[in-house]
């Protein structure tokens, strides 16, 4: 059996007075020393310095993660800056989510909310968790320094262990807490000087703490949880974005085997059965009529028809150089390109669902949690609690990419109502099958990008001239500005780095009535695609190499420029290939992370075959390399998956593409060998989740457009 | 009732035999190691061995197992200690690590049949665990390095 960790919270354990200590590692959430409800017994066998790392009396770390593990490596990276400092030894560090608490656990990077994404987990957190670390250390030496009657000056220490080398003394980091959490924590401490870090930037010192529960299939996801009583919930969704239920008919639902109950919820009919697929079959059983009135009911293909009519029409300013028009109108020769983008799922592994509890005194929720603030908001409004009544337990996520992060907690509301809907009688698992979680929609919206631009007699640019069109995903999310210009729809593009003197952008945020949110990498994943292969075209229009010609408009971006030769060195930017490979190359900065990519791509059967890419990625400071590396592979699988054949289909506002067999992603035999080179720095650390996935759509598209002459401007590109 | 056995146990399972051996596995045995994906036969989130052959859990009916032996992650090894899950750690193949159940399971399948695999042995037995962090690199990797140590 899993082990359930929540069945019965910890805060109860620690009411009844469980002991301490002893090796058994008591998470106390939201229960300080100086919180009197929570009377640890023993009273003795936990220090809890601060809000994110607490030991226990067998030297037990525990380092409480305010984001969410999707597979970023969040946990590990976090745990390993509180470890360098407080000089932990890496073998006892376990990490579990932090409860939902904005106040200890905001986000500097989300306006102070709780939340995980925009690849801000460790730029926000390396001095906070620097400094968790460092106090609990310089506590633990105080509480040595007392006990041996020494200056705490003359102490240092070695993981997990206080040392006096004077008298050859050494004490335990667990025999210390009784004492350390008696004492008082400072305020301020002295974070090490870079080159005495132990874990930091150290390859392999901090191997990822979920990897043997991940391969031994004992991590638990919100799709694990087991509680007594516990029903599962399928929902019967719209067919339609919009449409609502008009009526339903459950008798033959509800002559399934262990259904137990079919409740209608605001977003469609749900029936819970005392397993998944008892429930399941209930919905199959399940009659629905639609209201279909106020539907959406367009498709892709007019989507796109109405973006393209847009793109003729003036959009909303962004950026105006000079005067681009006229420059082209003067240049010795000009250039157009409309490059379109479809929808994109999102597509996790673990499809979405959620667990909720509803009590009389408060509500409870287990859920792989992105967006902590605003779900528990959203969960208390459909209850009508205060935000501090609901707990959140957050798990392990199987993916997100962005989806788990939804500004109205679409999935986690209606988990909420199906709870409501049967008065709390039994906590509720709401599992969505594969085709409910694409079918749902929140995708990457859809896209047009036309570019115009002029080179001089010399094959210079003078003029870039750029109309974007496409949904802002922003809105209705509290990061939308009032000025209605959604920057993640030309973040990348209409502050692109190239050197031009004349550049003019504008934008249209149409609405489609398709539910959009952000994809891994927000805006960058369609903006740095076209901006990279406009640049290409420019290139050999003006005769140049589309390495050379990018070099000579960087001059200003050294960054950007140190990633862009790194790749191109170490992938041999030049040299001979094997009859029929081409190479092709992009770089973009995004999440203030700089990477460039190279991609060796061949035709096999007219499709792109992508063989090798070289990756050069600046984030600053690196914390974890493999961490990095991993990130860097992972984005660029997904990346590649997108560029190469990814597009969500809508005919007739139904969602056609709702399963892996119709939407295709990438798999085992499409994957190219990845090398990843960091550049060593001294740099703020920045996020590495996102940053790996912008560059490679436009990478392997450059490396087609030098096999065939050709550009393809209409994504995915082997489709 | 049906009596299957699992992970070398004899399991009384009252289900109805059309139910999916995956949903008997995690709803009735409570074994959560195995994972839902698709539903569908396509992402092999759900792969278990049928008498060690891999299969898609999610699309084979109670019915269907019989006498056959089921093979769970939860049978490889009680604690990790299985050469495949130990170069999974050791190459840090997980990143969400959803998938890795299914993923280990067609992995050591794959190693029963072909002690020696090569890259193209694996992207063909491994095609079908769609993996959307992208570790198939170190997936191709990791199996290699439990050859290996199989073989040590």
């Amino acid at each position: 059996m899993t082990p359930n960790p929540s069945t019965v919270s910890r805060r109860d354990f620690v009411r009844v007075g469980m002991a301490v200590g002893g090796g058994l590692l008591v998470t106390v959430y939201g229960c300080g020393p100086k919180d009197a409800a929570a009377p640890l017994a023993g009273g003795a066998g936990l220090f809890e310095p601060n809000a994110f790392v607490q030991i226990d009396g067998s030297g037990n770390v525990l380092v409480l993660s305010k984001h969410l593990e999707m597979g970023q490596g969040t946990y590990t990276g976090l745990a390993t800056l509180i470890a360098d400092e407080l000089d932990a030894d890496w073998s006892r560090v376990r990490v579990e989510g932090a409860p939902a608490d904005a106040k200890k656990y905001g986000n500097a990077g989300f306006g102070g909310m709780q939340g995980t994404g925009g690849s801000s987990a460790i730029a926000s957190s390396f001095e906070q968790h620097r400094k968790a670390g460092a106090t609990a250390r310089a506590v633990l030496m105080a509480a040595a320094a007392q006990q041996w009657g020494v200056a705490a000056a003359e102490l240092t220490t070695e993981p997990g262990v206080v040392v006096h080398a004077k008298s050859n003394r050494r004490a335990d980091y667990g025999t210390l807490v009784a004492a350390a959490a008696k004492l008082p924590v400072p305020e301020t401490v002295t974070l090490k000087d870079p080159k005495d870090f132990r874990y930091i930037g150290k390859d392999n010192s901090t191997p990822r703490v979920d990897a043997k529960p991940k391969s031994t299939g004992t991590a638990t996801y919100t799709q694990d949880v087991q509680l007594p009583g516990l029903l599962t919930a399928v929902v019967a969704h719209p067919p339609l974005f919009g449409a609502t239920v008009k009526s339903f008919d459950a008798t033959k639902a509800k002559a399934v085997k262990g259904v137990v109950d079919v409740v209608q919820i605001p977003t469609g009919v749900a029936v819970l059965g005392e397993h998944f697929w008892a429930a399941r079959q209930g919905r199959a059983a399940l009659t629905v009529e639609w209201d279909t009135s106020a539907a959406n009911k367009m498709g892709t293909a007019e989507i796109m028809a109405e973006f393209r009519d847009l793109a003729g029409k003036p959009g909303i300013e962004l950026r105006k150089d000079g005067d681009a028009e006229a420059a082209i109108g003067k240049a010795a020769k000009t250039l157009e390109a409309t490059y379109e983008f479809p929808f994109l799922a999102h597509a996790s592994m673990e499809p979405l669902n959620c667990v909720v509890h509803l009590r009389k005194d408060g509500a409870e929720v287990w859920n792989g949690d992105q967006f902590q603030t605003a779900d528990q908001a959203a969960v208390a409004g459909v209850f009508g609690m205060k935000p501090e009544q609901v707990k959140i337990n957050t798990l392990y996520s199987g993916g997100s990419f962005g989806r788990r992060a939804n500004a109205k907690s679409d999935y986690v509301v209606e988990a909420a109502t199906i709870a409501k809907a049967i008065d709390g009688r039994a906590p509720v698992k709401m599992v969505w099958t594969r085709e409910d979680d694409t079918g749902a929609g929140y995708f990457r919206p859809a896209f047009l990008h036309r570019i115009k631009g002029g080179l001089d007699a010399t094959g210079n640019p003078v003029a870039w001239w750029h109309r974007i069109v496409g949904p802002a995903l922003m809105e209705g999310t509290p990061f939308m500005p009032p000025d209605g210009k959604d920057p993640s729809s030309f973040e990348g593009a209409a502050d692109h780095p190239y050197t031009v003197a004349n550049v003019f952008v504008d934008s249209h945020f149409p609405k489609t009535g398709i539910p959009v949110q952000w994809w891994r990498s927000v805006g960058h994943t369609h903006t740095a695609f076209a901006v990279e292969m406009f640049i290409d075209e420019l290139a050999k229009a003006a005769g140049k190499d589309p390495l050379e010609f990018r070099r000579g408009l960087l001059a200003k971006e050294p960054r950007r420029l140190a990633v862009l030769n790194l790749a191109a060195e170490k992938a041999g930017w030049g040299t001979p290939l094997p009859a029929g490979r081409a190479r092709g190359i992009a770089v973009h900065k995004s999440f203030n992370t700089y990477v460039a990519e190279v991609a060796e791509v061949s035709l096999e059967a007219g499709k792109a075959r992508v063989h090798r890419v070289v990756c050069a990625v600046d984030c600053g400071i690196v914390v974890n390399p493999d961490v990095v590396r991993a990130q860097m592979e992972g984005g660029i699988a997904f990346g590649l998956g997108a560029a190469l054949y990814g597009q969500i289909a809508i005919d007739k506002g139904r969602v056609v593409s709702n399963n892996f067999d119709k939407y295709r992603v990438l798999r085992q035999r499409e994957m190219p060998v990845v090398e990843v080179h960091m550049v060593a720095s001294t740099e703020p650390p920045t996020g590495v989740g996102e940053p790996g996935t912008p560059p490679i759509g436009p990478a392997v598209a450059n490396a087609l457009f030098a096999l065939t002459g050709k550009p393809t401007r209409k994504v995915p590109l082997a489709v | 009732m049906a009596t299957i056995t699992v992970n070398g146990q004899a399991k009384e399972v009252a289900a109805d035999p059309t139910t999916p051996l995956l949903w008997v596995i995690r709803d009735v045995l409570g074994m959560t190691g195995t994972k839902f994906g698709c539903g569908i036969a396509q992402c092999g989130a759900c792969t278990v061995h049928l008498d060690g052959v891999p299969v898609r859990s999610c699309s084979v009916p109670l019915s269907a197992v019989g006498a056959k032996k089921v093979t769970t992650i939860e049978g490889l090894s009680a604690d990790g200690s299985h050469p495949v899950q130990q170069a999974w750690v050791e190459l840090q193949v997980p990143q969400c690590g959803y998938c890795q159940s299914g993923q280990i399971m067609s992995a050591v399948a794959l190693l029963e049949s072909k002690p020696t695999p090569t890259d193209l042995d694996i992207d063909q037995a491994m095609n079908g665990n769609i993996c959307r962090c992208g570790t198939y690199q170190r997936v191709r990797a990791a199996i290699h390095r439990a050859a290996e140590m199989k073989k040590a």
